[in-house]
């Protein structure tokens, strides 16, 4: 703790602050770890004692107890002032645990359930000739349609995406920049089944194709174009508008100056914006059930016929309710949790290859 | 080479607000012309509207003439690209491009432009780099990026970045202020080389840099706050610190402004 100063300044004797030095008393380093320790233990027993069931309460006394024993012993301590930054600090860290948790917890879950049957013939077969009881069959068709409806999906969306967004930034002045980006803001609410109507409407009921992967591609690729929009435009405002002043000023023409000035810089940003919009119309599964109807066996043409996809897969293995199936979901689920995080990958470790360089 | 300025009646706009108002004047060539005056008097937006870059920021609207060697900037058919290309800036922040190295930023003007052509850019970049007195500091690693220089030696990257173009004329928006005296020396001196190749204008806020550095100074003013700026006078350096024709020329210099 502190030492008190004995020889203190000479100060008016008057002053009625108590210490006058710069040191103040301060809890120990390993307060904070003890008391949490203390409060989960506390909320165990409580938990315990009174009998509750959830697990959920036992953390919720916990966490109060924790942030309302730090506050106490802060303000014996410390002063008030430094209670209110524990209470802040405390408060922060609770937070942080309550976002935490679900997401361990879903992650835990899916791989614990998911491993049991996910081996290479899982990845490598289909579900052609499997009996919904059986256990066996694989997930390869689906990945394949996955694969192909995210590929055309995003080869739709991300260049009108990212030629939307630079109109937006570089060019939209006026009435036309407005209602655009009005339009944008409403498609990001447009949920996922009207996006499938919408296509089903126009392309298989008015325009007479039939399902196929594509026609799950343009619902997703509606889904997606706002998202790009949306992020490459805040990425595009992030560059210093120095940075086109001092291209300009070279005389270099704008169209050049975005293409080679403003894009590389925000090229990181820009990625990985899009392999975040790719991770969301990845797990979309309304538009498929409407468009492309699922399937059992491997189709790889995305233009004819009735595909699968890993969040159709998903849902359909739980419909059948056994426990084959149930088991094949998991599996599907953790495949289809590892493809965005292997994008999520990809996306930062480009950032970082493309990032703006400072090292000397 | 270098070119000669003659602006006539200029008034410019940011929307419906006049920043300057009925300016002209001669700038000579192979010289440095000094503006000085209070803050948002509207020295930078003139500087600006010198190479048409007033105009790219969102309501910038120019009138009048700035007449380089008799053909007007502003006048019809005229591509400000071009015009940018023929009178260069350089900014008052230092913004090499972060993602270039310090070789890419000083051929970027090049390169961008469209004239390649590897070994002819590598003696540009050197004689670019050795024009803005940099080339020593930097010739071992060309190849690092732009960004991880020294706030001063950023400067004269972006100075090297500015002549490598060739440019008749070099606009300087207070190219000093963000830097050290010894960096400021540095780009001073630098200065003095390079007004033999180009015409030199610079805006600054530090009058014993006008004083030390410009063979010409130009004295801005505006009324009041909202008001235009305008040209109060212009003349030789000597002239105007010693003996200037207006009174707020001399109450503005001496310190006695406002």
């Amino acid at each position: 703790m502190s030492d008190v100063i004995v020889d203190r300044p000479t100060v008016s004797d008057s002053a009625p602050l108590p210490p006058a030095g710069l040191h103040r008393p301060r809890l120990p380093r390993w307060a904070p770890a003890v008391v949490a320790a203390l409060a989960v233990a506390a909320g165990v027993g409580i938990g315990l004692g009174a009998g509750l069931s959830s697990r959920a309460q036992w953390g919720l006394i916990a966490a109060i107890l924790f942030v309302a024993v730090m506050y106490a012993a802060a303000a014996r301590v410390e002063g008030l002032r430094q209670a209110k930054d524990r209470l802040a600090t405390s408060l922060v860290w609770v937070c942080f645990l309550l976002a935490v948790v679900p997401l361990v917890s879903l992650l835990w879950e899916t791989i614990a359930r998911g491993i049991k049957v996910l081996d290479g013939a899982f990845l490598s077969h289909s579900m052609a000739g499997v009996l919904t009881i059986q256990p066996g069959g694989g997930v390869y068709h689906a990945i394949i349609g996955t694969l192909e409806q995210v590929g055309i999906a995003t080869a739709i969306a991300a260049p009108i995406g990212l030629l939307t967004a630079i109109y937006l930034v570089e060019y939209g002045r006026g009435r036309l920049a407005k209602v655009v980006t009005f339009f944008v803001d409403v498609m990001t609410g447009i949920p996922s089944i009207v996006a499938g109507l919408f296509i089903l409407s126009l392309w298989i009921i008015m325009l007479d194709f039939s399902y196929s992967g594509f026609a799950g591609s343009m619902a997703l690729a509606i889904l997606m174009m706002p998202v790009v929009v949306r992020s490459t435009e805040e990425m595009l405002k992030l560059v210093p508008n120095e940075l086109r002043e001092a291209s300009l000023a070279l005389g270099v023409p704008k169209w050049r100056t975005i293409l080679k000035v403003v894009l590389p810089t925000a090229i990181g940003g820009i990625t990985t914006g899009l392999m975040l919009a790719i991770a969301r119309i990845a797990g979309e599964s309304a538009p498929i059930v409407l468009l492309v109807f699922g399937s059992q066996v491997i189709n790889n043409d995305p233009f004819e016929g009735a595909q699968s996809s890993l969040p159709y897969y998903i849902y359909e293995q739980w419909a059948n309710g056994n426990d084959a199936s149930y088991d094949r979901a998991w599996a599907a689920a953790l495949v289809l949790i590892a493809f965005v995080m292997i994008l999520n990958l990809v996306a930062r470790a480009i950032a970082r290859w493309k990032a703006p360089k400072t090292g000397r | 080479m270098a070119k000669r300025i003659d602006v006539g009646g200029l008034n410019a706009y940011y929307g419906g607000h006049k920043a300057i108002e009925d300016i002209s004047m001669t700038v000579e060539p192979r010289s440095v012309t000094a503006f000085i005056g209070p803050s948002g008097c509207g020295k930078s937006t003139f500087l600006r509207t010198l190479n048409r870059m007033h105009e790219v920021t969102p309501g910038g609207r120019v009138e009048g003439k700035v007449l380089l060697d008799d053909e007007d900037l502003y006048g019809h058919g005229v591509d400000p690209v071009s015009v940018r290309r023929t009178i260069g800036m350089v900014f008052q922040r230092p913004n090499p491009f972060p993602t270039m190295s310090i070789y890419d930023n000083v051929a970027a003007g090049l390169r961008l432009n469209g004239r390649v052509r590897k070994s002819e850019l590598d003696t540009i970049v050197e004689k670019s780099l050795k024009g803005a007195n940099l080339w020593k500091e930097v010739k071992d690693r060309l190849n690092k990026p732009g960004a991880g220089l020294s706030g001063g030696q950023q400067q004269r990257l972006c100075i090297a970045r500015a002549i490598a173009v060739e440019p008749q004329v070099l606009l300087m928006d207070e190219p000093c202020s963000a830097l050290d005296p010894i960096s400021t020396l540095a780009i001073e001196d630098l200065m003095g080389d390079l007004k033999e190749r180009f015409t030199i204008v610079i805006v600054t806020h530090n009058m014993q840099q006008a004083a030390r550095v410009s063979d010409r100074t130009a004295f801005f003013n505006l009324a009041g706050v909202g008001q235009p700026g305008k040209l109060v006078e212009i003349d030789e350096t000597a002239r105007i610190f010693s003996n200037p024709s207006v009174q707020a020329t001399e109450d503005y210099i001496s310190g006695r402004f406002g």
